[in-house]
């Protein structure tokens, strides 16, 4: 990729409002996950007591919902943040994209061109 | 004392294969299975799969063509087929089978050993999949090695590649032949030749293309069979958890206790350091991060994952209700039982006698087969990323510096995966006897801390250097090896010490850090000129790893 191109890219404010955004928001939803999972994970470990114990009149104890609740909290978290890249990322993509090329067809050069690797 | 010794008995073999599962992680240790009676309904189904998985590869052959072709199938495969297919990788028989017996000895820390499996996920969704995509064509070395010297990253991440492979083949051909004594009634060196020739015409003739394929129709096959076995068991309890739990308390030995967490995570740091192993080295693994390359687009990858995450997690809960199915349908019937009260065939087969309950010998018979297609299409996956780090990392950048022969590159990734097949095969052998359940989760600690490392340093790190990366991945690599043979499952279990050395269930609570700390000091202290190099290609990459702006736009073409 030619240096000018990820000069003009970096000083693209679409750029750094993606990367600053993105980021942020990847990093909260890891400590999120990482929150509720080694959560789960040292109650199992300190609190054995309280995992086994029941919530009510039944069976059912503290640790089979918990348990479940970190499964469908995994899958929702991948979902919302799915969600937010598909709309908001992707746009802020595209228009960083075509600020790029439209750039470049003023300086001549191919943005799109596989970059060739030693 | 006429009760107590087959209760000790009895406690004796559910503590066995609670120590053998966590430190199996993946793999089912069958241990030595004793071969049952042939059975032809499940070797018929088997060979309808093997059919229909043979015509999917004559015609994934026609469109196999170029080196993109057979490392990513061109990219043309789509965000939700390319989900199905890492799920596919992650419900392995170890999982389906290895977890239902898990929850069917113990109860609740089944669960416990599940959720490990599925929580990386997310972490790879938001850090590493598009990123990923918009940097890589072909291996995670394209990632890892991006604007490094090639040669030293390139070969550390082939031995990462290699090591990961072998250890989790090994694992996977050993329990192809004791599953294929329990299951189908035959010779364990009938299903190490078998798995091997499949999968090396699957690779060979179909590429990525018949090797993806394969993974999505054994994941629906699997998909289906076990939603129809939860279904079935929740329908005799009125779809009442509650009703199905408490009949089980009520049936099973240890009662209550199967409701809580019981010896699964024996200690804090045990519990933290397997969780570490499973989160991260599910980012580290090859074959799992390789197809992350066979869809068109970042949008695509992260698709992908959302698939996958959803397949495994409903997976993981339906295995949960099996495993509690078979306590109360299988664990109470007789004829599932030898004379001592065991299960027959041992508590892996769980799930499978559960089958037979619910839907009688033909179903029985499509689950057996399911269980074998699942060992044969991990086993492929594996095999087609071992290749690659060898044809397209070694050979062809190393090597031929990046500008190998037309044509000679699809050569030798073709000739790798003949090599790979025979080297399976040997090892299915020489291991028949021998307790590989530590090898899966050897891999998961090498990915972690060895591939892992390295590919979130370079990619994320703007400091990270060439020595940085090599000589930090490789301690990171030594160190996870070396942990693994001083603990119990290697140190006790393969070379009959009297105690282990290294305390805990996984070292990648210790070996990841040594990996990051590795990359991290031999990248601060390096002054060489390379490293200014190293450093100044940062911005050009974070550009394109953020915004794809100048990555191939794959395509099926």
């Amino acid at each position: 990729m030619d240096q000018d191109i990820v000069q003009r890219v970096k000083s693209d404010p679409n750029y750094q409002k993606l990367v600053k955004t993105r980021s942020r928001y990847g990093w909260m939803l890891t400590w999120a996950v990482m929150v509720v999972y080694y959560g789960f994970t040292l109650l199992n470990a300190f609190d054995k007591e309280f995992m086994g114990s029941r919530i009510g009149a039944g069976v059912m104890s503290w640790g089979v919902p918990l348990g479940l609740f970190v499964i469908l909290f995994t899958v929702v978290v991948t979902g919302i943040y799915v969600r937010r890249a598909n709309k908001e990322f992707d746009a802020l993509t595209d228009a960083i994209q075509r600020n790029a090329a439209a750039g470049a067809t003023g300086s001549g050069s191919a943005p799109t061109k596989q970059k060739v690797r030693a | 004392m006429k009760n107590l010794i087959p209760n000790l008995i009895h406690k004796t073999s559910a503590l066995a294969l609670l120590a053998a599962s966590s430190a199996a992680i993946a793999a089912p240790d069958l241990g030595q299975a004793t071969k049952q009676p042939t059975n032809w309904t499940a070797i018929t189904m088997f060979a309808v799969f093997v059919i229909l998985t043979l015509f999917i590869t004559k015609w994934a052959a026609k469109r196999t063509r170029s080196a993109s072709d057979f490392y990513t199938a061109g990219g043309g495969i789509t965000g939700f087929q390319n989900g199905l297919a890492i799920a596919g990788d992650f419900m392995s028989a170890a999982s389906f089978l290895g977890i239902s017996a898990a929850v069917f000895a113990n109860g609740f820390d089944g669960l416990i050993y599940a959720i490990g499996f599925l929580v990386g996920w997310p972490v790879i969704t938001f850090l590493m999949a598009e990123r990923l995509r918009n940097l890589g064509r072909f291996t995670f070395a394209d990632v890892a090695a991006y604007r490094f010297a090639q040669k030293p990253v390139r070969m550390f991440a082939a031995s990462g590649t290699l090591v990961t492979v072998l250890f989790y083949l090994i694992a996977q051909m050993v329990g192809a032949g004791q599953l294929i004594k329990l299951l189908f009634g035959l010779d364990y060196s009938i299903a190490v030749v078998l798995v091997g020739i499949l999968m090396m015409v699957y690779v060979l003739f179909g590429g990525m293309t018949a090797t993806t394929w394969v993974q999505i129709i054994k994941a629906v096959m699997l998909l289906a069979g076990a939603s129809f076995m939860a279904f079935s068991v929740l329908a005799m309890y009125n779809f009442s958890p509650e009703q199905l739990f408490a009949k089980a308390v009520e049936v099973h030995a240890k009662k209550d206790s199967i409701m809580g967490p019981g010896n699964f995570i024996k200690d804090p740091i045990s519990g933290i350091s397997f969780g570490m192993a499973l989160m991260f080295g599910t980012a580290g693994l090859p074959h799992i991060l390789m197809r992350f390359f066979t869809v068109p687009s970042a949008k695509e990858a992260r698709k992908s994952v959302l698939w996958a995450t959803t397949w495994i997690g409903y997976f993981y809960i339906l295995t949960f209700i099996i495993g509690f199915g078979a306590i109360v349908l299988v664990g109470t019937n007789p004829a599932f039982k030898d004379a001592a009260g065991k299960l027959l065939g041992g508590n892996n087969m769980a799930a499978v006698h559960l089958a037979n309950a619910v839907g009688g010998d033909v179903f029985l018979g499509f689950i057996s087969a399911v269980a074998f297609a699942t060992i044969l299409a991990v086993v492929a996956g594996l095999t087609l990323s071992g290749a690659s780090a060898v044809s397209h990392d070694i050979y062809a950048t190393v090597i031929k510096k990046g500008q190998p022969a037309p044509g000679s590159e699809l050569r030798v990734s073709k000739i790798t995966t003949i090599i790979l097949g025979i080297i399976a095969v040997g090892l299915g052998y020489v291991f028949e006897t021998v307790n590989v359940a530590f090898m899966v989760s050897l891999a998961f600690a090498i990915a972690a801390s060895a591939n892992f490392p390295v590919l979130f340093m370079s990619v994320l790190w703007s400091k990270c250097t060439t020595r940085g990366a090599t000589i930090g991945g490789f301690l990171g690599l030594i160190t996870a090896v070396g942990l693994t043979v001083l603990s119990k499952s290697v140190w006790v279990d393969v070379f009959h010490n009297k105690t282990e050395i290294f305390p805990y269930t996984s070292p990648a609570l210790f070996s990841m850090t040594v990996g990051f700390v590795g990359v991290w000091l031999f990248s601060v202290t390096d002054k060489s000129p390379r490293a200014a190099i190293d450093k100044a290609g940062f911005e050009a990459q974070e550009v394109r790893s953020e915004t794809g702006i100048g990555a191939a736009a794959a395509s099926a073409h």
